[in-house]
């Protein structure tokens, strides 16, 4: 373990029902770093994500954050520990208006950002505050995804595929929304399979395969040997 | 201006109707207003199918006649006692049921109504098969008769008014958006900070004190508490109503108990043949109106802003 990380996940393993999904992950997280899970699809990337959230059914091993052990712990006390998770599907409700789906949120910590800034901050939500959220673009419900975990008050982000599904200028809007929040001291640990995104944002790139950690790549190794990257994603 | 209109013009119809329309059958549809408006605010707001909420009416009743019988009670306090009773007993069905969800939630509903059932049956103070019967309407605040069917009229549309303004506060609060967040994805709610369980055992109390209301009042137009009153079968009547009226609408359930004691009403000189024919009309709603008549009248004729 590291002892400056703000997340520490040593042998992680989790569960689906019978099924195993992770099989010994370990990793760390600094803070004020921008680290991405990559990886081939059904390696374990969202599944570390959602066990760090506890919404696995079972999980063994060890997540620290902050000094805390987050194993054992439900979901919504990871949540005030103050890790906010915006998941692959977005998961806009749909009975909320975009206003209401923006400030549903609690506050849990202080240093979270007041509603008028995160209007400010994604000016696309301001035109829509009245829409039914599930009306919204998909590049639109993934601002509100991002815009509402914001105001609760924490600074550790983790965002599942926020690329996923995308158009190019949507992609590179959401690029510029991550590394404006990586520039306000967010630190974010990101799955991702869209290297492009991954390579502009990112510090670090975790390699994932069949729910292990295979490999850590610095920004600087993902952008000068894409060879050993396609290798890990068999592109 | 027109919300205020229609307001006003409601306002006129419910203070005329009692002399035109037979109090007794407007007291009924008030009491399953409230009722259903309960049910509402767990299934149509939180997503929780409660299999035994006439529980917590049929035991206001009892409470709210007994007292009415054998205490020198106020009627209005004997309402809000009741009311608050169930309340309690809400609390406490939440406290066993909520960490569930779906069909779990409905069982374990349905298991501690049908134990609430057998308790009463054996209850000494509640006359077995036969009931409460004969439960005197004591005198508002100690002072004003209203043994008249007329004048307790007057009495129920006060309380129902008062539950109805506070279910729509419950739900335009952001308790009440909570609750439709958690009814959409529990999970996400829960990543958000939020403890969901929390919102479900407060949804279960109000509802089940809003529930405990209607069944209050009903003891009192009646002046009779049965077993009948907290059977599966009234349980089954709700939600009947909240589906015909438009699950998750404010006013649907509402409509939908209005309409279903009319029915009855309208169907009760045809015997058995009056829940056949119900059984065709829920069998017509669900076929050809799926999101209840408000639903569809919502859906058909309002459209919501864009912006």
């Amino acid at each position: 373990m590291t002892s400056d990380a703000l997340l520490s996940v040593e042998n992680l393993h989790a569960w689906y029902g019978e099924s195993k999904a992770l099989h010994g992950m370990n990793f760390t997280v600094r803070p004020g770093e921008l680290v991405t899970l990559i990886g081939r699809n059904g390696a374990g990337k969202s599944t570390t994500l959602r066990s760090i959230m506890g919404i696995v059914g079972k999980r063994t091993g060890s997540i620290r954050f902050d000094g805390q052990e987050l194993i054992g712990k439900r979901t919504y006390q990871i949540a005030r520990a103050g890790i906010a998770y915006c998941p692959e599907e977005r998961a806009i409700f749909s009975s909320l208006n975009v206003s209401e789906n923006l400030t549903l949120p609690p506050v849990l910590k202080p240093g979270g950002i007041a509603d008028s800034d995160l209007l400010a901050q994604f000016p696309n939500l301001q035109r829509r505050l009245k829409s039914p959220g599930t009306k919204l673009s998909g590049g639109e419900q993934q601002m509100l995804a991002i815009a509402r975990i914001l105001r609760t008050g924490a600074r550790f982000l983790l965002l599942d595929e926020p690329s996923e599904g995308l158009a190019p200028v949507v992609v590179k809007e959401i690029g510029e929304q991550i590394l404006r929040l990586k520039a306000q001291g967010f630190t974010i640990l990101l799955v991702e399979q869209n290297l492009q995104f991954a390579r502009r944002v990112a510090d670090r790139h975790v390699v994932v395969e069949n729910g292990v950690v295979v490999d850590t790549l610095d920004a600087e190794t993902l952008r000068t040997d894409m060879d050993r990257v396609k290798h890990y994603l068999g592109v | 201006m027109t919300r205020y209109a229609l307001f006003a013009l409601f306002a006129v119809l419910a203070v005329l109707a009692p002399f035109q329309i037979y109090p007794i059958l407007l007291m009924t549809i008030l009491c399953f207003v409230v009722f259903a408006s309960s049910f509402n605010l767990l299934l149509g707001y939180a997503g929780l199918l409660c299999f035994g909420h006439a529980m917590f009416f049929g035991t206001a009743a009892y409470l709210s006649g007994w007292m009415l019988k054998h205490t020198a009670l106020s009627i209005e306090l004997c309402f809000i006692l009741a009311a608050l009773a169930m309340a309690a007993l809400g609390w406490l069905v939440g406290l066993i049921s909520a960490r569930r969800g779906g069909i779990q939630f409905a069982m374990i509903t349905l298991a501690i109504s049908q134990f609430v059932y057998f308790l009463l049956l054996r209850a000494p103070f509640t006359g077995g098969e036969d009931g409460l019967q004969r439960i005197p309407r004591s005198a508002l605040f100690g002072v004003f008769d209203v043994s008249s069917n007329v004048a307790l009229y007057f009495v129920v549309l006060v309380f129902s008014v008062l539950a109805i303004a506070l279910f729509y506060r419950i739900v335009h609060s952001p308790f009440g958006e909570v609750l439709r967040a958690i009814r959409d994805n529990e999970d996400r709610v829960e990543s958000l900070g939020f403890q969901p369980e929390r919102f479900k055992i407060l949804a279960l109390t109000l509802s089940a004190g809003l529930a405990g209301l209607a069944g209050a009042m009903k003891a009192a137009v009646f002046q009779i508490a049965t077993l009948h009153d907290l059977s599966f079968h009234v349980s089954g009547t709700i939600i009947f109503m909240t589906l015909l009226g438009g699950l998750g609408t404010m006013t649907g359930p509402m409509v939908g108990a209005a309409l279903i004691v009319l029915l009855n009403d309208e169907l009760a000189q045809f015997g058995e043949w009056a829940l056949i024919i119900q059984g065709t009309v829920f069998l017509a709603v669900i076929l050809f109106f799926r999101k209840g008549v408000v639903g569809e009248i919502k859906a058909r004729f309002w459209k919501p802003a864009k912006s």
